[in-house]
């Protein structure tokens, strides 16, 4: 079925962007204040969108589920943020970005798009500069690059390795200043719950206050989803504990589509799971891959005595050691593409070479580094990795290699939006991770916090701005409208069935199981088979939750665990879709790897002549199949290429 | 609020006002221990050190200066110490600090020298102005008050000269945050000259409290 | 490992609460803090209590969202880490933890563990940024060059990450240490100079209006943050309010 329409402006594609903003429909300052406008979010995305429009004079109103807009997990980002500011000298420029982003998402992603977003990234660097952001700087007083991701040319800045936290409190000052201002009004500890559509627009939303349990209703008259991605369906990941998909599933359950939810990110370099018990997973900065090295042993009875504690790492002599990724990939070596490195590690762990109890991890080891560099010299780049990764793991990597394993970290999916960053509801748009636009099939290095501060700063108030011109008669909605009132008892009436199903288990108990399904069949690789069966089995454990699930405590206080309840119906719901997601895509591209389609080598293969779309799926009721729509993806600047890192 | 008159009603204003009253006090022990020095020379020139400044009008305004000095800091931690109860009103059941006791307890040791102050004041101050106090001769011969006598009495009882060391120790170890902290309340805190700064407090600090239980170490032992 | 918990309790923000004990045994060493506390509510859910509620988020030291007062101090035993990185290897088999949250007069508790520290929001509302508009047009971002020993102290200060451990661990309950880390971040800066004595003022009355204690110069802070965030921010963060009390013409 085709009726997604992308709205890109015409002409050439260095000018579409410049002719949007020159034609898009304005909103007379008077008339602002007189605008509402709800975020739900207030990472990256939706802290710099609430800001940019609060200075604007709309009237903003801006959720969030932690204590503070401060805390949303943009802040755990560590590398960097790319910008074509070509400050290095090195021939950088928005053309080459934007190649850079579609080739490193495997050419699954929106021409217009990532031009807008290589065309303004130069202008965030500029705007967080101003907001007091203190990346790292040269002797000389001017900004610092460093080369992120195996591309050419040092365009990533970054602010030790804490780049995501610093531009987060830099959105998060001018956020607050907004709020001292009264064009922002904050709802700290609120979970959006339901979107409110009126006459089909987006016209509000219920959320809950998770101190008191009230539901609540705001109207507005446009709503911004830039909730952040879902990589929590997997219940392990590198993800916050609260990272949830409700917003966005909400979006998608009212209209909107939900776009591309089998391409996710697993990153090659995080610290392997100990035991059951294990609440989250802890990456290790990419940038160890530029001078540690990824081995196993070429034993089997080496990897189990390793396994076992019978034989350490050193025990292992030079030639017993296989080092996998040089071997396969002699061009790129250990800094092949994160989608590639973190195959690699699972194939090696799958044959039975993996080191530790577990069976899933792999060595990276500093030995080469620290004789070339000195103990010293690996303690000046590395140093706080080393520490963090002792702290965790009580192993000194100094003397001993670090043990890694791959990790769920980004999800490139999410719910679909226009040139403009609308969904297909009129009114509601999505920013940020949460939306599908920029990184298609794979996201490269410090690419996720350069989209987050475009859309939140550079594009949502031009866009939004457009859209709202038309409402400027509306006047205030009233949130006593039936649609209201509807959407509310929907709310209460999922909240009274939580307090008042009698059952026996855990919400974390359907949260493990259904991240085991997910990251067993819909993880780094997939196969007809395996997704088939995830589908029937994620149905069971639906099933299982909606009549077995144990909610403590009342609904009209702190409740975690019906905080919990609720996002994770909306994960169980998700990992179906995008088990039918990975089933639909035959082909292997980027994020998504499906085994009956690789090269001869067991490298990915992607299929451009049947697949080159984007994948939007809308929903049609609680039991219901979801109906595939396709967005074909037009290359008119770009020639399709296969990757190779050989 | 108007910035300029509520600066020394805001938290950080009461801090320079401890920091400043502090520092003066500082200097008035400073003062206070060269005088006593006399002590240790002969009876006469003490007594006539001690008439000095009891008459010198300087001196008696400078003394005015000094209640000043000592009320403020007094009323200022009064004030600091009540809003600093009330902003953490609950208590720990379990609470490990890792910083120093002194560090933490200004209070009470500057109560307690508050206490021994009025104990001091009472003996020597009150007893000199306005007590029944011996007379003996001046380098001219003249009659003078026998401060000498007095403190030689006092410090022959073992408790008093007790209270003295103690007194003198607590105002050690007020002395050695004090001192220090007072420059970091200022904002006078540089990577290069703060650790010159902690020294010379720990020293002061020391040199103090050495300096005043030598008095009453010495009586009590000469007259044992 | 066996261990047996104190935790406080406290069924809202008018309960009066109380410790209540916990014995917890077969703890693996290499479970975090969290993770033992993950535990402890499966345990309490399956048999029909209400788990124990306690703030955490990102579980990697970054958000600031953990907080309790372990044993003595926040964020438990170690330093340089959130309660999050705290793992049980760093305790003993057999021994007695207490978990209280945080306790000042300006983090009111909500429940149990969970305190109210919007107190740290509305302090950077008064003046914790810089004034400026989303723009195309700000000027390039190396117009304006910053010697490296500011740029690197100014982002010392803001590694701050607003846990409140130091307002919690202060005798006082002081947010000097909170208040002084943004300080200096945007004092340090040209970007934020303009600005500097207008945002130490507005920011220190924000901060004593909302109850927080006075600094007497223990150095606790210091020593509890997780992120190291030093004592020299007080200092920097007086003298601006001292040069700014004296300057302002109102």
């Amino acid at each position: 079925m085709k009726d997604l329409f992308d709205n890109i402006p015409d002409g050439p594609l260095a000018d579409k962007w410049t002719k949007y903003k020159a034609e898009a429909k304005l909103v007379n300052p008077s008339n602002r204040r007189n605008i509402d406008i709800i975020v739900v979010g207030t990472g990256l995305a939706g802290g710099a969108a609430a800001a940019s429009l609060g200075e604007m004079g709309f009237n903003v109103k801006a959720f969030c589920f932690q204590d503070s807009p401060r805390r949303a997990h943009s802040i755990a980002a560590q590398g960097g943020i790319n910008a074509a500011k070509n400050y290095q000298n090195d021939g950088d420029s928005t053309y080459r970005l934007f190649y850079d982003t579609i080739k490193g998402g495997d050419y699954r992603s929106r021409e217009a798009n990532v031009y807008r977003l290589a065309e303004v990234s130069a202008n965030i660097i500029d705007q967080c500069v101003a907001q007091g952001v203190p990346f790292a700087r040269e002797y000389g007083g001017l900004l610092d690059n460093r080369s992120f991701g195996g591309v050419q040319v040092q365009r990533t800045f970054y602010a030790k390795g804490q780049t995501g936290q610093q531009l987060l409190i830099g959105a998060y000052q001018a956020l607050s200043r907004q709020i001292h201002k009264g064009t922002v009004t904050m709802y700290n500890r609120h979970e959006m719950m339901e979107i409110v559509k009126i006459d089909g627009k987006a016209r509000g939303i219920i959320a809950r206050n998770l101190i008191t349990g009230a539901v609540e209703r705001h109207s507005a008259h446009a709503v911004v989803v830039a909730s952040g991605g879902y990589g929590n369906v997997f219940f392990l990941s590198t993800n916050a504990m609260g990272s949830n998909v409700t917003a966005a599933w909400k979006s998608y359950k009212s209209g909107a589509h939900f776009a591309n939810s089998c391409y996710v990110q697993i990153h090659p370099t995080c610290i392997p799971v100990t035991g059951d018990h294990q609440s989250k997973l802890t990456l290790m900065s990419e940038s160890l891959r530029n001078d540690g090295r990824i081995w196993v042993p070429k034993k089997k009875e080496d990897s189990q005595a390793i396994a076992k504690g019978e034989k350490t790492a050193l025990d292992i002599a030079e030639d017993d050691r296989d080092y996998y990724l040089e071997r396969r990939y002699p061009a790129f070596g250990n800094l092949v593409p994160r989608d590639v490195a973190s195959r690699a590690a699972k194939e090696r762990c799958d044959a039975g070479f993996g080191v530790n109890k577990t069976g899933q991890a792999v060595f990276l080891d500093f030995a080469d580094a620290i004789a070339r560099f000195g103990k010293d010299g690996v303690e000046a780049r590395y140093g706080n990795l080393f520490q963090m990764y002792e702290k965790i793991t009580a192993e000194n990597p100094y003397e001993m290699p670090m043990k890694i394993y791959p990790a769920i970290h980004y999800t490139m999916g999410g719910v679909w939006v226009d040139y403009n960053l609308q969904t297909a509801v009129p009114g509601l748009f999505a920013a940020g991770e949460a939306n599908f636009s920029d990184h298609g099939a794979n996201r490269l290095g410090a690419s996720a916090l350069m989209q987050g501060l475009a859309d939140g700063y550079f594009v949502l108030p031009y866009t939004i701005s457009n859209y709202l011109a038309d409402d400027i008669r509306t006047g205030a909605i009233s949130t006593e409208h039936t649609e209201f009132e509807q959407a509310e008892k929907n709310v209460q009436d999922r909240l009274d069935f939580f307090m008042n199903n009698k059952g026996t288990k855990t919400v974390d108990y359907f949260h493990k199981k259904l991240g085991k399904v997910m990251w067993e069949k819909c993880g780094m690789a997939r196969n007809k088979q395996g997704l088939e069966e995830a589908i029937v089995e994620i149905k069971a454990i639906r099933d299982e939750f909606w009549k077995d699930v144990k909610i403590p405590g009342v609904q009209n206080s702190f409740n975690q665990e019906l905080e919990k309840a609720g996002r994770v119906a909306d994960f169980i719901e998700l990992g179906d879709l995008m088990c039918r997601d990975a089933l639909n895509r035959e082909e292997s591209c980027g994020g998504h790897f499906r085994e009956e389609h690789r090269t001869e080598e067991g490298e990915a293969m992607r299929n451009d002549d049947d697949y080159a779309y984007v994948a939007a799926w809308k929903y049609k009721g609680d039991n219901e199949t979801p109906e595939l729509h396709k967005e074909d993806l037009k290359f008119e600047n770009i020639e399709l290429k296969q990757r190779s890192y050989k | 609020m108007s910035n300029s008159a509520g600066l020394f009603s805001s938290s950080l204003g009461r801090k320079y006002l401890m920091a400043l009253t502090g520092l003066f006090l500082c200097s008035f022990l400073v003062i206070h221990l060269i005088g006593n020095v006399a002590l240790f020379t002969d009876p006469v020139q003490f007594n006539e050190y001690t008439r000095f400044m009891s008459s010198n009008p300087l001196i008696r305004i400078m003394e005015i200066v000094l209640v000043v000095g000592f009320l403020t800091h007094i009323i200022d931690a009064i004030l600091l110490t009540k809003a600093n109860k009330a902003a953490q009103p609950v208590k720990y059941a379990m609470d490990k600090k890792k910083s120093t006791w002194y560090s933490r307890n200004m209070g009470l040791t500057g109560t307690i020298i508050l206490v021994f102050l009025i104990i001091h004041l009472q003996s020597f101050w009150y007893g000199y102005k306005f007590g029944v106090i011996e007379m003996a001769e001046d380098s001219s011969g003249a009659a003078i008050k026998d401060m000498y006598t007095m403190v030689l009495a006092a410090f022959s009882q073992w408790w008093y000269a007790a209270i003295y060391v103690v007194g003198m120790i607590l105002l050690g170890t007020h002395l050695s945050h004090g001192f220090q902290s007072a420059f970091q309340s200022m904002g006078l805190r540089h990577k290069k000259y703060t650790p010159t700064i902690q020294k010379v407090g720990t020293a002061f600090a020391l040199a103090m409290t050495l300096g005043f239980i030598s008095f009453p170490i010495y009586f009590y032992i000469i007259q044992l | 490992m066996n261990i047996t918990l104190k935790v406080w309790r406290q069924n809202g923000a008018d309960d009066k609460g109380r410790i209540v004990e916990y014995k917890m045994s077969d703890i693996s060493p290499d479970m975090s803090f969290l993770e033992m506390m993950d535990v402890l509510n499966e345990e309490l859910i399956t048999k029909g209590d209400d788990p124990v509620a306690f703030d955490h988020d990102c579980r990697e030291g970054i958000c600031g969202m953990c907080s309790m007062y372990i044993n003595g101090e926040p964020h438990g035993p170690e330093d340089l880490i959130t309660t999050c990185q705290l793992h049980m290897r760093s305790f003993k088999d057999g021994d007695t933890i207490y978990v209280e949250p945080f306790r000042a007069a300006a983090f009111p508790v909500i429940k149990d563990l969970v305190v109210d520290r919007t107190a740290f929001d509305a302090i950077i509302q008064v003046g914790g940024y810089v004034s400026v508009n989303t723009s195309g047009n700000t000027q390039d971002a190396n117009s304006l060059p910053v010697p490296k020993a500011d740029a690197d102290k100014a982002f010392d200060a803001a590694t701050c990450i607003g846990c409140g451990a130091c307002v919690a661990t202060c005798k006082n309950s002081s947010a000097m240490l909170f208040t002084a880390a943004k300080i200096s971040h945007l004092a340090l800066l040209p970007q934020g100079k303009v600005e500097a004595q207008e945002r130490a003022l507005n920011m220190v009355e924000k901060m004593d209006e909302l109850g927080f204690g006075n600094c007497t110069n223990t150095g606790d802070c210091e020593v509890q943050c997780p992120k190291g965030i030093s004592l020299e921010n007080i200092a920097l963060m007086n003298r601006e309010f001292l040069g700014a009390s004296l300057k302002s013409e109102k």
